[in-house]
């Protein structure tokens, strides 16, 4: 096992064993092979620094850097977009850490040799973020190699392994370039994103957000502090943000609209499908601190007539996310709210069973301009996973569910 | 049963209404605005005035009168220069000065720069709990109470209370600056002449006087105050758009800030001063002497601001400290985490307020560990300010936000005037007799 930070500052000496000057950085060509070293930076003084391609170098060890070809066969050193540096790109920097959720700063780079034919290459196996890649750094030049590693092997160690290692890179282009892609991000919680988002500064933010996908994003930023949300939108290009605030519950787009500048707000909604916009703008219309700022307008619904498998063919044919299956919302012939059905309850019923007989006793809903706190009330006296929202002539126009509930009871 | 049933009778409930909710959200919007940005600034400056900068203007007060008055109106400018920077540095880059150090600076500067200024901001500590101590000696409670109790409170505030709720503690501290008007004004001084005083500059080539406005200087521009200021800002997430009234927060918060000084000159010129006790070397002394001079509420008041001034900063202290060192060095820090998670964090900050009490209560020597804690402060000062000038100035982290041409003047200014400055109060107070500093 090498270090980069160890290797930084070798001298290198070519095929006659003329001395060049000093290694200063390693570089990675993404594109090429995502964990090969492919370039060596030499820089020689106030000379032109040279940069040694992978199969140059037939040996490297902490100090010393062998090539195999002659002085005049490197190039000289121009910057390249398309390379990541380790030095300058990777250490001391923020990553995500994707298997452990969290966002760590890099110590150091750990390398590993591989031999192949008359050249070494160095792999990037994993990026220190622990106590000995710290020690290692402080103490490098000030004591030996020797007792450095010994000191190091004592301590309690902690890697990650470079294909967990997710790069932060704001800049769009650069990214690209990089090959940069945020799929592991994806694959991970929204809620565990969102948290490791708020440890970031606004750039990079806006660039993990851009390059996830719509549906990801829209979960994200329902999660993340509500401040944060704003801004993200705020300095985001007008047509993606409103499909991303197309993907997310009317409610929490609702929410996140309601914090925008007006000016700003009626753009992303007049960008958004009419139908989108105009649930967003009716429960825009609500004071927040009420039912009707609470509810979301999208949940099931149904007349109280129906039996067990015509219901469950109507659900199937609704475009409805999971959560808003929770209970059905059952109406009367006057289109007026007449009780609700957990879905479990579809299990146990029989086929031919009638709505109307597998509802929840007694029938509960408020009002849209009912308070919040009678809204709390109500979960918690009758212990609701939600709770349906009624206008002046007793229709259902929308529900609150338990996690709105919580959520707001924690921001309390 | 269609949806388009029930949505058509929605539509006649939302026309209403609709106008004057979005009228009533774009007030309360605006509102909490300006009450999400401001905060840091307010809360650094007035820490500023913590024991050891209320020793010193006491000092001036009665060894000088009026004479050092006119020094507040350009530390007002350092002041504002230097915090803006940071300001500015905190809601651009959406970074800590620690973590930007780290990035830009490596690991080994980082390393230096959080050893160095842990030990400077222990003595700091230090100094806040004698702070603590002296005041209740005024009210007559015994430091071996006063101090572990004050400790004790700290240490509780941080593990119990959210970032928004010790914010809303700290900005009421501020509040109770305002007792150091009341002394002032029970101290009946001459207004006219301590007006007179602020605006023309009156220039003593004695080395004591010299001694005693590197004194002022050293005590008001704390190191550790640049980064709490730009954490405060980066946890608050203040955007590039609300930035000018993060300014405004800065700038409100410099000139409340130097009020206070002068209030503090003003009363101790007006009392000690004019009756020729012009040798009280700190607050203590200060309050006591008040009592005959200006009745016992001006000598209450005036401990009492010292106690608040102490606890305010024996709070804020230990916590930047920790979280600074542990961002900078890449361990979990925050009051978020448990213990366990992190450790090192919690560690320090405990450390920091053990030591910071313990020295109080071990030794009688109060006054010294204040000389001590000033003399880090101005050496350690010029090097964060040359950090902050180097990142400030820096295009691909500040974009169009470095530092104009006029504001770098100033700065340079600024931090060089600093560094003769602290160094001429080093090697005074290295190697000239007495306390000449406070």
């Amino acid at each position: 096992m090498l270090y980069a930070t160890e290797l930084m500052g070798s001298t290198a000496h070519d095929s006659d064993g003329h001395y060049i000057g000093r290694v200063r950085e390693f570089f990675i060509e993404p594109a090429e092979q995502p964990n090969r070293v492919s370039h060596y930076l030499i820089s020689r003084g106030r000379y032109r620094p040279l940069l040694a391609h992978y199969d140059q170098v037939a040996s490297i060890e902490p100090g010393k850097l062998n090539l195999n070809v002659r002085e005049q066969a490197l190039q000289p050193y121009q910057p390249n977009e398309n390379l990541l540096a380790v030095s300058k790109d990777l250490l001391d920097q923020q990553i995500i850490d994707t298997s452990g959720r969290k966002v760590v700063r890099v110590n150091d780079v750990d390398l590993v040799e591989q031999h192949s034919n008359g050249n070494i290459e160095l792999r990037l196996s994993q990026v220190d973020v622990g106590i000995p890649g710290a020690v290692r750094r402080l103490l490098q030049g000030i004591a030996s190699p020797a007792v450095v590693r010994k000191l190091q092997s004592r301590l309690p160690h902690s890697t990650i392994r470079w294909e967990f290692v997710n790069l932060i890179e704001p800049d769009p282009m650069r990214r690209v370039k990089l090959r940069i892609t945020h799929e592991k991000l994806e694959n991970l919680h929204p809620a565990d994103l969102a948290e490791m988002m708020e440890m970031l500064s606004a750039a990079e933010r806006q660039g993990i957000i851009a390059s996830l996908d719509e549906e990801t994003a829209a979960e994200v930023l329902a999660e993340l502090d509500q401040r944060l949300t704003t801004q993200i939108v705020e300095r985001m290009d007008p047509g993606r943000a409103a499909d991303i605030i197309e993907e997310m519950d009317p409610d929490a787009a609702a929410d996140l609209l309601a914090d925008l500048p007006k000016e700003t707000s009626e753009g992303l909604l007049h960008e958004m499908p009419g139908k989108e916009a105009a649930e967003v703008r009716e429960l825009l219309s609500f004071d927040p601190a009420t039912a009707g700022g609470m509810m979301n307008t999208e949940f099931l619904f149904m007349g109280e007539s129906l039996t067990r498998d015509e219901a469950l063919a109507w659900i199937r044919k609704q475009d409805l996310n999971i959560e808003q299956m929770d209970t059905i919302v059952l109406i009367n012939l006057e289109a007026e709210y007449s009780g609700s059905v957990p879905v479990a309850r579809l299990l146990l019923a029989a086929p031919e069973q009638r709505m109307s007989e597998l509802k929840t006793e007694p029938l509960i809903s408020v009002k849209v301009t009912d308070r919040e706190g009678d809204v709390f009330e109500l979960f918690d006296k009758y212990n609701l996973r939600m709770l349906t929202v009624v206008n002046d002539q007793d229709h259902p126009i929308g529900a609150i569910a338990v996690d709105d509930v919580v959520s707001r009871l924690l921001k309390k | 049963m269609d949806k388009g049933f029930i949505s058509r009778r929605i539509g006649n409930v939302q026309a209403g209404g609709t106008d004057l909710m979005r009228r009533v959200r774009g007030l309360r919007r605006r509102l909490t605005l300006l009450l999400a940005v401001i905060g840091p600034g307010l809360i650094t400056s007035n820490v500023d005035n913590d024991a050891g900068g209320i020793s010193t203007y006491t000092q001036a007060g009665s060894h000088y009168g009026y004479a050092l008055l006119w020094s507040l109106i350009p530390m007002t400018i350092a002041l504002y220069v230097t915090e803006e920077m940071c300001a500015r540095m905190g809601v651009v880059t959406g970074k800590g000065l620690s973590d930007l150090i780290r990035e830009e600076f490596g690991f080994r500067s980082t390393f230096f720069v959080m050893v160095v200024g842990f030990f400077v901001d222990l003595a700091n500590v230090v100094a806040e709990f004698a702070g603590v101590a002296a005041a209740m000696q005024i009210f007559g409670v015994n430091k071996f109470i006063a101090v572990p109790i004050a400790a004790l409170l700290v240490w509780v505030l941080v593990l119990k209370g959210t970032y928004r709720q010790v914010e809303v503690i700290f900005l009421v501290a501020c509040a109770f600056y305002v007792t150091y008007i009341i002394s002032a004004i029970l101290a009946k001084p001459d207004w006219l002449l301590a007006a007179k005083m602020t605006v023309i500059p009156t220039i003593h080539f004695d080395s004591g006087y010299l001694v005693m406005l590197t004194g002022l200087v050293g005590t008001t521009i704390a190191p550790w105050q640049f980064f709490y200021l730009q954490a405060g800002f980066v946890e608050k997430r203040v955007s590039v758009r609300q930035y000018p009234q993060a300014r405004a927060d800065v700038l409100v918060g410099s000139i409340s800030c130097m009020v206070i000084v002068f209030f503090i000159i003003v009363c101790t010129a007006a009392t000690l001063y004019t009756h020729g006790m012009r040798n009280i070397d700190n607050a203590r002394d200060a309050a006591e002497a008040l009592r005959p001079l200006a009745g016992p509420w001006a000598a209450y008041t005036f401990a009492f601001g010292l106690l608040n001034a102490s606890l305010f900063a024996a709070s804020i202290l230990p916590l930047s400290t920790a979280h600074v060192i542990c961002e900078g060095l890449g361990f979990e820090a925050g009051i978020d985490n448990k213990f366990s998670e992190a450790p090192i964090f919690y560690w320090l900050y405990t450390l920091l307020i053990v030591i910071g009490a313990g020295v109080v209560l071990m030794t009688n020597k109060l006054w010294t560990i204040l000389i001590f804690s000033q003399v880090g402060n101005g050496i350690w000062l010029p090097v964060v300010v040359i950090f902050i000038l180097l990142l400030v100035n820096r295009k691909d982290l500040m974009g169009e936000h470095t530092n104009t041409l006029t504001f770098n003047i100033v700065a340079w200014v600024t931090a060089i005037a600093m560094i003769v400055l602290t160094l001429f109060l080093t090697y005074t107070a290295l190697f000239m007799s007495g306390s000449p500093s406070g």
